[in-house]
């Protein structure tokens, strides 16, 4: 039978706000536990949440960003259940009236397909504390966990997607393709290791051509664009073999184990969960107007999607280039200063993706961390063009510049001695010398055929360039050596 | 001393009479020699209300005075105070010093109060008889055989006592007015959203107010004055501006239109309270006001409306005590789930156990709708009798409460002890502000009449109160055990 | 709408209250009472009524993402039942 993978995904977002979004704590991570958690965070008896306004705006921008309906009424929810790492005994959500309603995200594909991916809707919420499972003990012999609530009232911004994914490298794309819009805004740090963007998948299989959806599993604890392809990999797989079996999905929750590189089973308690929803009589409906929306709207960055458009019809840039340089803010905010510098997009394409992403690659570095900055990248590519140097000179400078053997490309070039020379006088007296000093090389040329004579050249060039230190400009090396050996036939 | 009001004990202490280290000493001598009995203080912060004291005089000598400078008072005991031990009346919260202040205590401190005590609850603020303090019942000062009334029954009971001038209480279905009228003295509901609750132990959130009670409607304009207004750490509590609430006191009543709700005095309501309340009425007409009656419509729904929303509000806000952070722990739990069972089985009293099971089966799966969406509807459609009355008058009025206090242990049915509170219920759902003031009395017990006004109408309902008490001398009326000499 | 014991055992467990067998039947009546006085709302026509959920139509006010608060573990730790190292401890947490 043909099988067809149906995937959706829940993305918790942590919103890059300074404070949390019910309370005045700091949200910054690894401080000591509990150091970070105030009385409201605490959940201690008496105390009241008031909404933090950007966590408010974030979530309206990333609405916004995917082309969201924004309600103008939206309502915060208890969802209630006991857990040590949640303070109060309950979650401050949004069931009923989430802050995002209907929206889609675009998403490419390897083959440089585009694919929308529709969002059911996104809602702020309240993230909870951390467990310790270190060897604690109550002093009677029974083993005690840690609770460390710095990170409870974090806010997050649960973004739940359609099944409309149909492979898991669909789904990495999504995710990717969320992760960039949330850093493209600013209103997340993206980072997947400290759990800044967090994930729940919810795969079912089908037979291809059934409209019904099969039962669906929910994984937990899917946190980075890897293991979103491994873990569905490993559901899509085990799901098809129970049903090839003749037995059946169970509608459960599994935990992907990373280590193993398999999902399973959540074996807590079998009862079916309760929540008991109801409003937050705490807190009031929260009110957007037009002239709100529209001022987040009006001073939206521009967003991958639009980045990439421009990249390649305003810049000429390949599909590939333009969907490369765009996929991260950083990345192609540093590609846009090095285009401005120098002028050439190409030019600043091909090093960014060569020369840079490659050094940057070896040594485990982000281009936010890049040792040459974009101006000096600029400079040096300008050089290039103006001819200063020559494309093999470039490589040292580069290398020079990323060692920090110099503050600029020129400064570079003027202490190595790199700048290109193009004195015919200059270059003509370097093969004069090569010519005296390779009679053997000589003759050989000499004697050769001449439609064969042409690839005998090179060694000539070799020992100029060599004598020049790699300064003497290629083509004018090669027209002259070419006058001159003709001469002597 | 002890029988004055807040206003007449300002004016002795700027006359030089006492100082409010001794007016202190002197009431926590009263405490000593007479709360035995009463039980209407569950903490005594004698130390603390000393130094407060010292310092209100400090601050006098160097003519640094306001209108509260050195008064003292009770706290409800669930307003969190400080490094005091802040218990709800539970034994979940026997041992909590709380952490922080509520805005209420804070702004209180601020204004040069000094708080002698933390006044004996129901637990959780959930009843209306203060019978389910985890520290004890609470005995009406007028007659130790009657309840003081509930949930406020210990700020009631002290006021009454001659052992605090005025006592901060919360009104959750009644909280503060019921038991103001059990035992003589004047309480006031403010609009829900006019005093801050923040730090105050939630019951049920969208119904719980903090307002005061003391002997006169005057004094309550001057606690008001100084508890009211927008407190930034409360989302719910309102940012319009608070009126200076003694001013408009003594403006006359002529041409006051006041509306009694037919509802109110129907099956069920005392004659002798029925005849008392009538008989307070007459009074506002001979000073130049009109009655009509009115028809509020769905009174009868607002006590199953109230138990729902209520108790579903309480259940959940009531989760954060599971003896992780703070609160009662279980001893040598085995598992997090015996944990939590334990130290909630062991920490809450039955009627807060009741509640929690109510609120938690109405929110479940399967019945939300049918009792939480449609006690809501109800809910406007209680909100909106009031509006239309206010349309036609400018006040209700009506009894507190269908009877004078009651007996200890009179009431063992939750139910029959929930219709006590007929008359009250529906102003917290609606929101709107009350007071009751005392009206008489039936076989040696006070009985209450309350009034009633639209949103944001304390200053009115203070105007028409304070009226009421230049006519009368109800409100100085006195137990025996407030009027002993020392 | 009656009210069951199993519905009062449910209940119980959602709300994390140990209540033995003996318990529950004694709630079940006190609860029985409570839901059939409850039970007049249903008497009550309210189609086309929006729920009220604050009695004020107001709307939520913002605050400034500003960090206002400060460390103050050890304060709030003090009514803490079991903390060590700055963590609060719970029976081992078995996911």
């Amino acid at each position: 039978m043909q099988w067809e993978t149906v995937i959706g995904l829940e993305v918790h977002v942590q919103l890059a706000t300074r404070s949390k979004i019910f309370s005045g704590a700091s949200t910054a991570f690894g401080a000591e536990p509990n150091t970070q958690a105030c009385a409201v965070d605490l959940g201690m008896p008496g105390v009241l949440p008031v909404l933090n306004e950007s966590a408010v705006a974030m979530a309206v921008q990333f609405g916004l960003a995917i082309h969201a309906d924004i309600p103008e009424v939206s309502v915060f929810d208890r969802k209630n259940y006991f857990y040590p790492d949640l303070p109060k005994g309950y979650q401050t959500s949004q069931m009923y009236h989430p802050i995002v309603g209907a929206g889609e995200v675009e998403i490419t594909l390897e083959d440089g397909d585009t694919k929308r991916i529709r969002v059911h809707h996104a809602h702020l919420e309240e993230d909870a504390g951390k467990s310790l499972h270190e060897s604690f003990s109550d002093g009677m012999g029974h083993a005690m966990t840690g609770i460390d609530l710095n990170r409870a009232g974090t806010p997050l911004l649960e973004i739940v997607s359609e099944p409309d994914m149909r492979s898991a490298k669909e789904a990495a794309a999504y995710l990717k393709a969320i992760h960039s819009i949330v850093t493209y805004l600013g209103i997340s740090d993206g980072n997947m290791a400290e759990g800044s963007m967090r994930c729940d998948v919810n795969v079912s299989v089908r037979p291809r051509g059934q409209e019904r959806l099969g039962t669906r599993a929910e994984i937990k604890n899917v946190n980075s664009f890897r293991f979103v392809e491994r873990a569905i990999a490993f559901e899509v797989e085990r799901q098809i073999e129970l049903l090839e079996d003749g037995a059946e999905v169970v509608q459960e929750t599994r935990l992907f184990d990373p280590e193993r590189d398999e999902t399973r089973s959540m074996r807590t308690k079998e009862e079916a969960n309760d929540y008991r929803y109801f409003p937050c009589p705490d807190l009031l409906p929260v009110v957007l107007d037009d002239a709100y929306v529209d001022h987040l709207r009006d001073n939206l960055p521009e967003l991958p999607a639009d980045k990439r458009a421009r990249f390649e019809h305003e810049l000429g840039l390949s599909t590939y280039d333009a969907s490369v340089l765009s996929a991260s803010r950083d990345m192609a905010e540093y590609f846009e200063q090095v285009k401005a510098v120098c002028g050439d997009a190409k030019q600043a394409a091909n090093w960014v993706q060569g020369e840079l992403s490659g050094a940057l690659n070896r040594e485990g570095l982000s281009i936010a961390n890049s040792p040459v900055s974009a101006k000096q990248l600029g400079e040096l590519i300008s050089r290039v063009i103006d001819d200063t140097i020559n494309g093999k000179a470039a490589k040292q400078v580069f290398q020079a510049l990323w060692n920090g053997e110099g503050d600029s490309a020129d400064a570079v070039i003027e202490t190595k001695g790199l700048k290109q020379v193009t004195d015919s006088g200059a270059i003509e007296a370097m093969i004069d010398q090569v010519i005296a000093e390779s009679p053997g090389q000589v003759a050989q040329y000499r004697d050769a055929e001449p439609d064969k004579r042409g690839k005998m050249i090179g060694y000539f060039v070799g020992q100029v360039m060599k004598a020049s230190r790699g300064t003497a400009n290629p083509q004018q090396v090669n027209a002259l050596l070419k006058e001159k050996l003709d001469a002597l036939c | 001393m002890h029988d004055k009001t807040l206003s007449e004990l300002a004016g002795a202490m700027a006359n030089g009479e006492f100082s409010s280290r001794e007016l202190t000493d002197h009431l926590l001598a009263r405490i000593e020699r007479l709360d035995g009995d009463l039980n209407s203080l569950i903490t005594v912060t004698s130390d603390q209300a000393r130094t407060a004291a010292d310092a209100a005089d400090a601050a006098r000598s160097r003519g640094e005075t306001g209108p509260l400078t050195g008064l003292p008072l009770a706290i409800k005991d669930l307003f969190c105070t400080e490094g005091v031990r802040t218990t709800a009346g539970s034994r979940m919260l026997g041992d909590f010093v709380a952490p922080y202040d509520a805005t209420v205590v804070a702004k209180l401190k601020a204004s040069g109060t000094v708080s002698l005590g933390k006044a004996n609850m129901d637990e959780f603020a959930m009843g209306s008889s203060n019978e389910n303090s985890h520290f004890g019942a609470v005995k009406n000062p007028w007659d130790q055989n009657a309840v003081p009334g509930g949930s406020s029954g210990g700020s009631a009971a002290a006021v009454a006592a001659g052992l605090v001038p005025a006592a901060m209480g919360t009104d959750t279905g009644g909280s503060i007015r019921q038991p103001a009228a059990f035992c003589g003295i004047t309480g006031l509901k403010p609009t829900y959203g006019r005093v801050s609750r923040y730090g105050i132990i939630a019951y049920a959130s969208s119904l719980d107010q903090a307002g005061p009670m003391a002997r006169t409607a005057e004094d309550c304009a001057l606690l008001l004055n100084a508890i009211a207004g927008h407190d930034p750490r409360d989302s719910t509590s309102v940012s319009r501006g608070v009126p200076n609430y003694t001013e408009e006191l003594a403006a006359p009543l002529a041409g006051l239109k006041i509306g009694l709700p037919r509802e109110y005095f129907g099956d069920g309501l005392d004659p002798a309270v029925e005849a008392a309340t009538r008989d307070a009425i007459k009074v506002f007409e001979s000073l130049g006001a009109s009655v009509r009656e009115v028809s509020l419509p769905h009174t009868h729904y607002a006590i199953p409306a109230y138990y729902v929303i209520a108790p579903a509000e309480a259940s959940s806000n009531l989760s954060r005590y599971d003896g992780v952070r703070f609160g009662h722990r279980c001893e040598a739990p085995s598992d997090l789930i015996d944990l939590y069972k334990r130290s909630r089985a062991e920490g809450f009293g039955e009627e807060v156990k009741r509640r929690i099971l109510i609120g938690t089966h109405t929110l479940s799966e399967g019945f939300f709708d049918a009792y939480y969406t449609k006690a809501q509807q109800v809910r406007r459609l209680i909100r909106q009798d009031f509006l239309d009355a206010f349309e036609e008058v400018d006040v209700l009025m009506g009894p507190t409460s269908p009877t004078p206090a009651f007996d200890l242990g009179a009431n063992k049915d939750p139910v029959s002890m929930y219709l006590q509170d007929i008359y009250t219920i529906a102003v917290n759902l609606a929101g709107i502000p009350g007071i009751s003031v005392p009206a008489g009395f039936v076989s040696g017990r006070p009985v209450g009449l309350q009034i009633l006004g639209t949103h944001f109408a304390e200053a009115r309902l203070l105007n028409v109160a304070h009226q009421f008490q230049q006519a009368t001398d109800w409100h100085q009326r006195r137990p025996a055990i407030a009027e002993e000499t020392r | 709408m009656a009210i069951e014991h199993a519905d009062v055992l449910r209940a119980a467990h959602l709300a994390r209250l140990g209540l033995s067998d003996g318990d529950a039947a004694h709630y079940l009546d006190d609860l029985g009472r409570i839901l059939e006085m409850v039970d007049q709302l249903q008497g009550l026509d309210t189609e086309g009524v929006a729920p009220l959920a604050h009695p004020l139509d107001a709307t939520q006010r913002l605050r400034a993402d500003e960090v206002t608060e400060s460390n103050q573990r050890e304060r709030f730790q003090r009514c803490a039942p079991a903390v060590e190292q700055g963590l609060y401890l719970v029976p081992r947490v078995v996911e």
